[in-house]
């Protein structure tokens, strides 16, 4: 294509792009880099039902004034990325030099908010999305094989998991697996334990949505997949077939260094997705235990007082941080590709 | 204040309702839009406003168990998305330290004759809001099988352990102690009361530093790990709505939650045995302290600063007619504590007055607490779960609420 023609192609996506994502990332970072103006407050009267008393209030008038002077908040730099709800460099440097061990330094650290997340975000991320990609590799090539007339409605029923809107799933599933739900019992008489429950313990939650995010995820490796194996040239095989090649060294020798590039493409969009967990967590009323940098974000923007911008902005700022840093293999190795088949 | 609670709750003086001024119901123009909590009694309440609003009236309500987290955004906008928002004296703080509810002295002097004193709550001289119900957290149990197992109604939270402790032993019941121990708002709740019952302070006298880490805050703690320990070891997902449904399911013989939920757990759906089991009894004490380790909750409605006159006269003329109506709150006596003129509390108001006499305060209304109770809500999961001494919770709890006080300009 013609650099030209390739320019005016991509021009309106591109100007969206810009508009839609390229600017709210900037505003987004220019809102972390400040903090709330100064709140003053005031001793004022107040009465209830349950009688009067003095209290502090804040002093309304000359707040706005203050917020009007600054729309933005109080510049407050890199603070907001510094503090204890984001890298915490206070507190690590404390803990390096106060801990006497490393296990200690660790149990320090994951319990600062932010790694605590950063922790259930990585792991997740990485174990659900090589599952994810077998499984898809595993069910596309079943549904290859079974007889056209059932072709359509077992891929209906093998896509249903992407259908259901996330926060509906995870709700279904935290109930059937309720300590009276159906599949919480089916556990309870398996292990033979009348008090064990799936909610109850942080590891157990984990497993949860980490399976979960498997059951969610595998559709679209799926989908991916059995689109790629239909452009599987049928020639080699064919050859294989003559040459007495068993189903397992087709699969291994031809189909699979052919959908490569594909299961390239599905690492690069499940890592990018389960970096950003987010719904399973309010779904299966899992904040207590496992919180990923997405539901600190959400925690920010809903909080019982004022919503906290620069906050919000900062973990976003990380997390697109984060995404990049998870992709750089992912994308170096893509570009080697791109390369050598040129 | 006790004896003023005493008095506004048992003052029948009526005083000539819609005699003058302007009767509230029948609102033909402007659109009233309800933010509103989830629960029987406002539901209850809502239906009245909806039939004093009138069939012309263009009248919607959106319940949630949220409505905390979502008012700010949601009345920020500018139209804001909701006309009137149900508040209580914790949520009313975050709407007026924003400027998000606006002053009702006009309106009240216009419709408000049938108003009580004690329904205006006013801040600095203005009315801000109109006050309904009085709420407040205290013990139910299943008569029968504490009078089986010889035990008698607990009146301190050490007494509430061994009574579970006992039924557990007995093999009635796996778990039979329950309260709204979810993480997030719930269980911030449930150390804000046991805190209080152990005479704690939350915030250094006049400032906003926050001071939880001490003996005191351990202590309620530990308290907090023990009833958590006779609790189903699902208590981190069960809010309020979720305990009442283990009440009814028979699962629990102890619990402490809101006077309120007498309007669903003493109806006629259900079991009916466990219905006409179910007793309520005073908020216990806890320490050897002599306060109950409850707060005191006011609930009413507040007017968005956002929206448009017409919207907010509308609103208000609706809300205030369920407000002030007789007739709802004595044909739902039980439902809650109706702080309407002319109500005959029914036999479940016992408890909230008892409370009140015995030194409960209300939970604190100050511009910071929502703030800590952000912080709790979250940091206290840890040690709940075996994970974390007491002393590091608070600690956290402490370093969680300097962060996010300091980015929102109170320290």
């Amino acid at each position: 294509m013609p650099h030209r023609t390739f320019f005016w192609f991509f021009f309106p996506s591109g100007l969206a792009m810009l508009l839609f994502i390229g600017l709210p990332i900037i505003s987004s970072f220019f809102q972390s880099l400040h903090i709330e103006p100064e709140q003053i407050l005031m001793e004022v009267e107040k009465c209830d039902p349950f009688g009067c008393k003095t209290e502090t209030k804040v002093d309304i008038e000359a707040t706005t004034k203050l917020q009007e002077e600054q729309p933005l908040g109080r510049f407050n730099g890199l603070g907001t990325y510094g503090d204890r709800n984001h890298l915490a460099f206070d507190e690590i440097k404390e803990a390096w030099t106060n801990s006497s061990s490393m296990a200690e330094f660790t149990d320090i650290l994951l319990n600062l908010p932010f790694y605590k997340a950063l922790l259930f975000t990585l792991t997740f991320c990485f174990a659900v999305t090589p599952p994810v990609v077998v499984l898809g590799f595993i069910v596309a090539l079943s549904v290859n094989t079974i007889t056209k007339s059932l072709k359509g409605p077992t891929i209906f029923g093998v896509i249903l998991p992407m259908i259901v809107t996330p926060l509906i799933g995870s709700l279904v599933l935290f109930w059937m697996i309720d300590a009276k739900g159906i599949l919480g019992s089916f556990i309870q008489f398996l292990f033979d334990d009348p008090n064990l429950s799936l909610k109850s313990s942080s590891q157990l939650t984990w497993i949860t949505l980490i399976i979960y995010g498997i059951w969610h995820n595998t559709p679209f490796a799926f989908v991916v997949f059995y689109a790629a194996l239909q452009t599987v040239p049928q020639d080699p095989i064919e050859a294989a077939i003559i040459d007495g090649a068993s189903r397992y060294e087709r699969v291994r020798h031809i189909v699979i260094p052919h959908l490569y590039p594909v299961a390239t493409f599905i690492i690069l969009i499940c890592l990018m997705d389960n970096f950003r967990v987010l719904e399973p967590i309010i779904g299966f009323a899992a904040e207590g235990v496992a919180q990923s940098l997405s539901w600190m974000i959400y925690n920010d923007l809903r909080s019982e007082n004022k919503m906290l911008f620069g906050s919000a902005g900062a973990t976003s700022m990380l997390t697109i941080i984060g995404v990049a840093i998870l992709l750089t293999p992912v994308l170096i190795r893509t570009w080697r590709e791109f390369r050598t088949e040129r | 204040m006790k004896k003023l609670l005493i008095a506004l709750l048992f003052t029948f003086v009526s005083t000539g309702a819609y005699a003058d001024g302007h009767s509230p119901c029948g609102v033909t123009d402007g659109s009233i839009k309800i933010l509103a909590n989830e629960f029987t009694t406002y539901r209850i309440f809502m239906d009245e406003v909806k039939s004093c609003a009138g069939p012309d009236a263009d009248f919607s309500v959106t319940h949630s168990v949220d409505h905390n987290k979502l008012q700010v955004a949601a009345l920020s906008a500018n139209p804001a998305e909701f006309s009137a928002k149900l508040v209580t004296n914790g949520s009313i703080t975050t709407l007026m330290n924003d400027n998000l509810i606006r002053p009702l002295d006009d309106l009240v002097a216009k419709y408000g004759s049938a108003l009580q004193d004690n329904q205006k709550i006013v801040i600095d001289g203005k009315i801000y809001a109109v006050a309904f119900m009085a709420n407040a957290q205290h013990l139910w149990y299943r008569e029968s099988i504490l009078n089986d197992l010889g035990i008698a109604v607990p009146s301190t939270y050490e007494e509430v352990i061994a009574a579970a402790e006992k039924i557990k032993a007995s093999g009635k019941m796996a778990n039979p102690y329950a309260g709204a121990f979810k993480s997030g708002w719930n269980l911030g709740q449930e150390f804000v009361n046991m805190y209080l019952g152990h005479g704690g302070d939350f915030f250094k006298a006049g400032t906003a530093e926050v001071s939880v880490n001490n003996a005191k805050g351990v202590a309620a703690l530990n308290m907090l790990k023990r009833l958590t320990e006779v609790s189903n070891p699902d208590f981190l997902t069960q809010d309020t709505n979720a305990v009442k449904e283990e009440w009814e399911s028979g699962n629990v013989a102890l619990m402490h939650i809101w006077n309120s939920g007498a309007a669903s757990l003493l109806d006629d759906e259900g079991d009916q045995a466990i219905k006409a089991d179910t007793r309520l009894a005073p908020s216990p004490s806890v320490g050897g302290g002599s306060k109950p380790a409850t707060t005191l909750w006011w609930d009413g409605f507040g007017i968005a600063t956002n929206t448009s006159d017409v919207n907010a006269e509308a609103s208000f003329r609706a809300l205030l007619g369920a407000a002030t109506s007789t007739e709802m709150a004595n044909a739902n006596p039980n439902a809650t504590i109706w702080l309407i003129d002319g109500y005959s509390p029914g036999d479940t108001a016992g408890p909230v007055v008892d409370a009140a006499n015995r030194g409960a305060t209300p939970y604190p209304s100050l511009p910071y607490m929502s703030l800590l109770h952000g912080a709790l809500s979250t940091e206290l999961v840890e040690f709940l779960q075996g994970n974390e001494s007491a002393e590091k919770a608070l600690a956290d709890v402490e370093a969680a609420y300097v962060a996010k006080a300091t980015e929102q300009g109170f320290l």
